[in-house]
């Protein structure tokens, strides 16, 4: 197995072109397949640490590629991206074990911030996995209490008694980011979309980091603590670290999209 | 020409009913006035014979016998009187007018003795009108009446001087007066042609009456309405009937263009589903081919961008480059937001607020054209689950629209909000639907109304084929795509597993059909009948919620108005009326808004009056 960095598949040249262009900047080895199949011949021969996904390719799309790859165990994180950038492709992006999305076009900033998340977050995934004994420290990343729904990796909904939802980020979010530095949070009565970004968190480099919000509704409630001091998300993601107590416009279709946080542990 | 044989038809019947009727009145009224003219005749004829023999009395008393011949050849000689003889016990001619025929015997059998000897033994009494007869002398010879007039023995007689006759005999003889009907038969003659005149002409004349107002009242509407369903299904939906009529085919009429109105209301609604969700497809391609050379060029100038940090002067014609490329980025996401195919922002809304907002953005545009826009809002309107930013943006063009239409001479534009119930019949859509083994039969390929379908498999006759039911619960327009022979067993079953679907021992209660059954999860059963054209449908569930609560918001304005014939476009995407100043995609844009919050969006409009926009949302989704 050749060990590489970063495995992009996209149809058009210059978009494989230019993420080779970037990321070897950087430093990072870059494999690039033109097709689905292209790529699945090349996982068979070499590991990689990030798969960059296009999901409107010609022989499958990227939703199918990414059932082929979980189907042969490939633990790999994929990111997809894609044209068609709505709502609805982030969200079944997400839903359906992508580990982040990202909208064409983007800058290379954006591509190297969702890169480096990526490629963190399939470190913490393999520690998480990993026996106990060898991590002796502490647990990788705290996962979603059972109650809990998530989207993606992303962002976590608690479904309260009153019909309100809290949302708020998950650790593994936090842990890919290096250093949480700041937080840009919307306002009480804004309206937020499932699969549109409702925050974003700022890391040590200076770079932002959207949220995606996993519910859509209205905002009743920001939390103060996260606002006034964003190292309480750190501290306590799941409790004391939400963000926005929602209420939902479309709970139960949206609640689909997402994946139950008790099926983590079992 | 359908219309002009049920015209014809009905002149014809209404003809032959005339024909017949005068025909018979003709018959019968020529035939009383020729009896009558008989009678008229016979009576005079009487009244003659009796004066002849009043008159010739007193002489057969005297036995005057020239003077008898004497009266009897003059009276005889009068033109209305043919014929005056006298014949005696014997049948011998005494006196005649015909002075040759003296003395000649009278056959028994002949005209002027038949009706006393006809019996074998002479009668001795006649009533008065047996004693007449109308006969012809010779069979080209014109009609002849003749009366008898029978000369009865009386006391004067045996007690006379000549003692001619003795007390025993009844009967002395007979007094035959024959007169001519020549005159009399040419008056029936004149009478009867004026008569078959008058009922020809009458039935031409009645005959020409109803068929004219067959013709008006008949065969005009009927060709109207021929016209009209022809117009319509070549297709020209705007084609309305005039309705000046106040009976059934104006009814009929209005009716008519009532069914037209909805049908192409119906057919709007489905055009424009299917032309934004062309657009919608449209602005995907789009979108993914515009995308992809962005990302090239955002790629490469933001690299550029963190490579050359050190060089300013490339550094602020590189950022123009980033900059304005986000910016297409964003043009691109709207375009996909204008297509409708990022999911609306629903939040419980107040429509008052929304309208407030929205009315708060244009009205100082409207003041300056001096447009008021005046709001007339129901304070106890329930909120609605919608997209108040899109709502916002229905309610700013509609405003904008209003104030266009007005013009730079000022006007006002109206708008009033309320709530109301609406049966969920007709207003459900079927959003899940299952098989008894639980494979999903929703549709989302064949589409009506936009709406996906619910796809069952028909087998009937050894024909295959789907039946694709809407999926608006109750609104029938369902598609069959298989002809079914109504005599022969037919099957419905999952198109997945072939499971039937048939309802085994319920039947159609409109049409005593088989029902198909499938399940909604968590609603209960939907059943309905299977036979094409019946759209009996029970969803218990749904019939038992009662109805379903609507806002509705209400905008008009007294400007120009739309025709007619540009009503049912005004929706299509790049349909324009503004010229340069708009780009056609304002209402299409309203109209996807709406569809996509499950609400419907209509007009009306009169030209110089002005235009209604009325939009109803459901309170809850």
């Amino acid at each position: 197995m050749t060990k590489r960095d970063i495995l992009v598949i996209d149809d058009e040249e210059v978009i494989t072109g230019a993420v080779v262009r970037i990321c070897t900047s950087e430093g990072m080895t870059v494999d690039t397949a033109s097709s689905g199949a292209a790529a699945l011949l090349l996982l068979e021969s070499h590991s990689y640490r990030i798969i960059v996904c296009d999901i409107m390719m010609t022989d499958v799309d990227g939703f199918q590629f990414l059932a082929e790859a979980s189907r042969r165990g490939i633990a790999t994180p994929v990111v997809m991206a894609t044209g068609y950038s709505t709502v609805e492709n982030a969200v079944r992006s997400l839903s359906c074990g992508a580990v982040d999305f990202i909208p064409k076009p983007f800058t290379a900033d954006e591509l190297l911030a969702v890169v480096r998340r990526g490629i963190r977050c399939g470190q913490l995934q393999r520690q998480a996995a990993a026996p106990a004994e060898e991590l002796p420290d502490s647990m990788a990343y705290v996962p979603c209490p059972s109650k809990y729904y998530r989207l993606g990796y992303i962002s976590w909904v608690l479904v309260e008694h009153e019909g309100t939802a809290l949302v708020g980020i998950t650790d593994l979010f936090v842990k890919t980011i290096d250093g949480l530095t700041g937080l840009a949070l919307s306002q009480v009565d804004d309206e937020v979309v499932q699969g549109e970004t409702c925050a974003s968190v700022v890391s040590l480099d200076g770079t932002t980091h959207a949220v995606m919000c996993p519910l859509s509704g209205r905002i009743v409630e920001v939390n103060p603590a996260p606002a006034a001091e964003p190292t309480v998300i750190e501290k306590d993601p799941y409790f004391e670290g939400w963000l926005y107590r929602i209420l939902p416009s479309e709970l139960e279709p949206d609640l689909k999209q997402l994946t139950p946080c008790s099926s983590d542990r079992l | 020409m359908r219309g002009r044989q049920i015209g014809f038809k009905l002149t014809v019947a209404a003809g032959v009913t005339v024909l017949v009727t005068i025909s018979v009145f003709a018959y019968i009224s020529s035939r009383s006035y020729s009896k009558s003219l008989l009678a008229e005749v016979e009576r005079h004829a009487n009244q003659l014979s009796e004066t002849v023999r009043s008159s010739t009395e007193y002489d057969m008393l005297l036995n005057q016998r020239e003077r008898i011949h004497e009266g009897i050849t003059r009276m005889g000689g009068q033109s209305s009187i043919e014929r005056i003889r006298v014949m005696n016990k014997t049948g011998t001619i005494i006196y005649s007018s015909d002075a040759s025929e003296i003395g000649q015997m009278v056959d028994k059998s002949g005209e002027s003795c038949y009706m006393c000897h006809s019996a074998g033994r002479p009668l001795e009494r006649l009533e008065m009108t047996e004693r007449t007869r109308v006969f012809r002398l010779k069979p080209d010879a014109p009609r002849t009446m003749g009366i008898i007039n029978p000369i009865y023995n009386a006391p004067s007689c045996w007690t006379a001087a000549c003692h001619a006759h003795p007390q025993s005999q009844v009967v002395l003889g007979v007094l035959d007066v024959t007169m001519p009907l020549a005159e009399v038969d040419k008056d029936i003659r004149s009478a009867r042609i004026e008569m078959i005149v008058f009922a020809v002409s009458a039935i031409f004349a009645l005959s020409l009456i109803i068929a004219i107002f067959v013709k008006r009242w008949v065969d005009v509407p009927v060709d109207e309405l021929l016209r009209a369903a022809q117009r319509i299904g070549d297709g020209d939906f705007n084609f309305r009937i005039p309705e000046n009529r106040d009976d059934e085919l104006g009814l009929l009429a209005k009716t008519f263009n009532n069914m037209t109105q909805r049908l192409s209301e119906a057919r709007l609604q489905l055009f424009q589903s299917d032309k934004m969700a062309s657009l919608g497809r449209l602005a995907a391609g789009v979108a993914h081919e515009i995308n992809n050379p962005l990302t090239g060029v955002l790629t490469y100038s933001s690299f550029l961008l963190k490579r050359t940090k050190d060089q300013p002067e490339l550094q602020e014609d590189l950022k123009v480059i980033v900059r304005e490329t986000i910016r297409s980025r964003e043009i691109v996401k709207s375009l996909l937001d204008f297509a409708r195919q990022s999911v609306p922002k629903k939040t419980e809304a107040d429509i008052n607020e929304v309208i407030g907002r929205a009315a708060t953005v244009v009205e100082s545009q409207l003041a300056l054209n001096n447009v008021k826009l005046v709001q007339a809002l129901d304070p106890a309107l329930p909120k609605a689950v919608v997209d108040a930013n899109q709502m916002q943006q229905v309610f700013i063009n509609l405003f904008v629209n209003a104030g266009d239409a007005i013009g730079p001479k000022g006007g006002t534009v109206d708008v009033s909000t309320s709530s109301m119930s609406l049966s969920p019949v007709g207003t459900t859509q079927i959003k899940k639907a299952m098989c008894p083994k639980r494979h999903n039969l929703i549709d989302n390929e064949v589409r009506i109304d936009s709406k996906p379908s619910i796809r069952i498999k028909a087998r009937s006759n050894g024909n295959e084929g789907f039946i694709y039911l809407n999926s608006m619960y109750g609104a029938g327009g369902h598609h069959h795509g298989i002809v079914m022979d109504a005599t022969k067993e037919m099957q419905l079953v999952c198109p997945e597993c072939s499971v039937s679907l048939l309802c085994p021992g319920t039947t159609c209660p409109d049409c005593g059909s088989a029902v198909y059954t499938f399940e909604i999860p968590s609603r209960g059963m939907v059943e309905g009948c299977t036979r094409k054209g019946c759209d009996w449908q029970r969803w218990e569930a749904v019939d038992t919620s009662g109805q379903k609560e609507y806002v509705e918001a209400r905008v008009r304005d007294n400007g120009c108005g739309i025709a007619s014939d540009q009503l049912s476009k005004i929706f299509e995407p790049f349909y324009s009326t503004k010229g340069q100043k708009g780009n056609g995609l304002g209402l299409a844009v309203i109209w996807g808004i709406i569809d996509n919050h499950n609400g419907t969006i209509s007009v009306e409009s009169q030209v110089g009056v002005g235009t209604t926009f009325i939009i109803r949302i459901p309170v809850r989704t």
